[in-house]
């Protein structure tokens, strides 16, 4: 699979897809470094009532149930400023925002 | 022809009941935001169609929703609910401090006259405002700010503001309940803020007859009346003729006094409606046995009202924000339960029945009468 070149595919949880009225991946055009932090703007730049959803509006820090995952790495507690895998910056594999496994 | 337009708030989502004035007919809309909790909904008094709502879930947080056009379709509005300053600490459960941390929206209160104003009720307790139809939020810091603060503690349900009354009379007075504060009044805007519990007993915490600590779950007010207010504490139901100066018992024949919500007949001040419920351990209603209480003497003598509700293997409970009136000639009566029913009353609490029975457990209901 190839991906765009500044094209960062993004897959939201179902929720975050109704919330945004997107489906399926979101493409996003990511200046700079591709990082989470650098995704993550670009992201809620996008959709802004996306905004407190996955990370605190005030001090940028993850919710707790919500896990990033990508190229089969758990990314969660990476740094925010780290650069993602070159396949992610590529648009060749997804970054996954994932809600917590958790019933109810 | 006038109609009404009932809001329910559930654990799954929300839903849009609308009927014409005869209330016996309905159509039902929803769920909206399927799976998301919706704490509570609410129509602006100003603008039938204006209506805000409480969205949230314990993995993507709190967002509020609008609506302009009485729930048809609905925008994302702002959700940063930050506390102004040091947020500091308040009691945890076993007394400690604990430091006060933002969790959702209980309570949404739309200003009586002006559409994009609106007050948010949030667990931990603070009380929040928009000027902008839902896109900004400012702390009123003065409430949580009272220098009695430091000793509220959370009730079960958590530390929670899920009461807000603007005095229609007296522009700037609101009253606000927290559990487990206690009732707080404002005389200037929310600016400044004092405890309103002289005359309540409360067993559970070391002084029964202190200024705050109680575990207020509702309060009520008759807008033609607004210096009587009625209160449904943990245990007991109170009355207050003096804008909440002081509080007296009208539990009187009721036969239990813990309960969650409370309201007031639309046209009869003093005509009140209680849903008891057996215990703080066991929170569902007496003997299995779903009636709602009118006192139409302000109090102390109370009457079942239990023709079209259960009256065997009834073990719901009705929340503190499940219950609501409407103000068609003949009034209207309405309740949630955790079951999921939704029960109308279209003469004033003399007989019911289910508008819907298998929604997720309801938080909240609110009614609006429209033209």
């Amino acid at each position: 699979m190839t991906g765009h070149a500044d094209v960062v595919r993004v897959a939201l949880p179902a929720h975050l897809r109704t919330l945004a009225r997107v489906q399926g991946e979101v493409e996003l055009q990511v200046p700079g470094r591709v990082t989470q932090c650098a995704v993550l703007d670009a992201l809620e730049a996008r959709y802004p009532m996306l905004r407190g959803t996955i990370r605190d509006q005030r001090t940028g820090k993850r919710r707790a149930f919500i896990r990033f995952f990508a190229c089969e790495e758990d990314l969660s507690h990476e740094q925010p400023d780290a650069p993602l895998p070159e396949a992610v910056a590529a648009g060749a594999e997804p970054y996954l925002i994932v809600g917590a496994m958790a019933g109810g | 022809m006038s109609g009404v337009r009932v809001l329910v708030g559930t654990r799954k989502g929300a839903f849009v009941l609308r009927s014409d004035g005869k209330r016996d007919r309905w159509d039902i809309s929803g769920p909206h935001f399927p799976g998301w909790e919706i704490y509570h909904l609410k129509g602006s008094p100003a603008d039938q169609d204006r209506l805000y709502a409480s969205q949230s879930n314990g993995w993507f947080g709190q967002l509020i929703q609008r609506s302009d056009d009485g729930g048809a379709s609905w925008e994302a509005v702002g959700n940063d609910f930050s506390y102004q300053g040091e947020a500091g600490t308040h009691q945890w459960y076993d007394g400690t401090p604990h430091p006060w941390e933002f969790a959702r929206v209980w309570h949404l209160e739309p200003s009586l006259d002006d559409p994009d104003t609106v007050y948010a009720g949030v667990e931990d307790a603070g009380l929040f405002r928009s000027a902008d139809g839902g896109k900004h939020w400012e702390e009123l810091p003065g409430l949580r700010g009272h220098e009695s603060g430091p000793s509220w503690q959370p009730g079960a349900g958590g530390m929670c503001l899920h009461t807000i009354i603007l005095d229609p009379s007296l522009p700037g007075r609101i009253f606000t309940a927290i559990s487990a504060a206690g009732a707080f009044r404002s005389d200037d805007g929310g600016q400044t803020w004092r405890p309103v519990n002289q005359g309540l007993r409360s067993e559970g915490i070391p002084d029964p007859a202190a200024e705050v600590g109680h575990c207020v779950h509702r309060l009520a007010m008759h807008p033609s009346r607004p210096s009587v207010l009625y209160m449904q504490k943990h245990w007991d139901v109170m009355r207050s003729d003096d804008a909440g100066e002081s509080w007296h018992e009208i539990s009187g024949d009721l036969p239990t006094d813990f309960g969650f919500p409370i309201d007031v007949h639309a046209h009869e001040p003093g005509t009140v409606y209680v849903v008891p419920i057996t215990s703080d351990s066991h929170h569902f209603p007496p003997e299995g046995k779903l009636r709602v209480y009118r006192s139409r003497t302000g109090g102390d003598e109370w009457e079942p009202l239990t023709r079209g509700l259960p009256q065997e293997h009834c073990y719901v409970n009705v929340l503190r924000d499940a219950m609501a009136v409407d103000s068609l000639d003949s009034c209207g009566i309405y309740f949630g339960t955790t079951g999921g029913q939704v029960y109308a009353s279209s003469d004033a609490g003399d007989s019911w029945a289910p508008i819907v029975r298998d929604l997720p457990a309801v938080l909240s209901v609110e009614v609006q009468t429209l033209p």
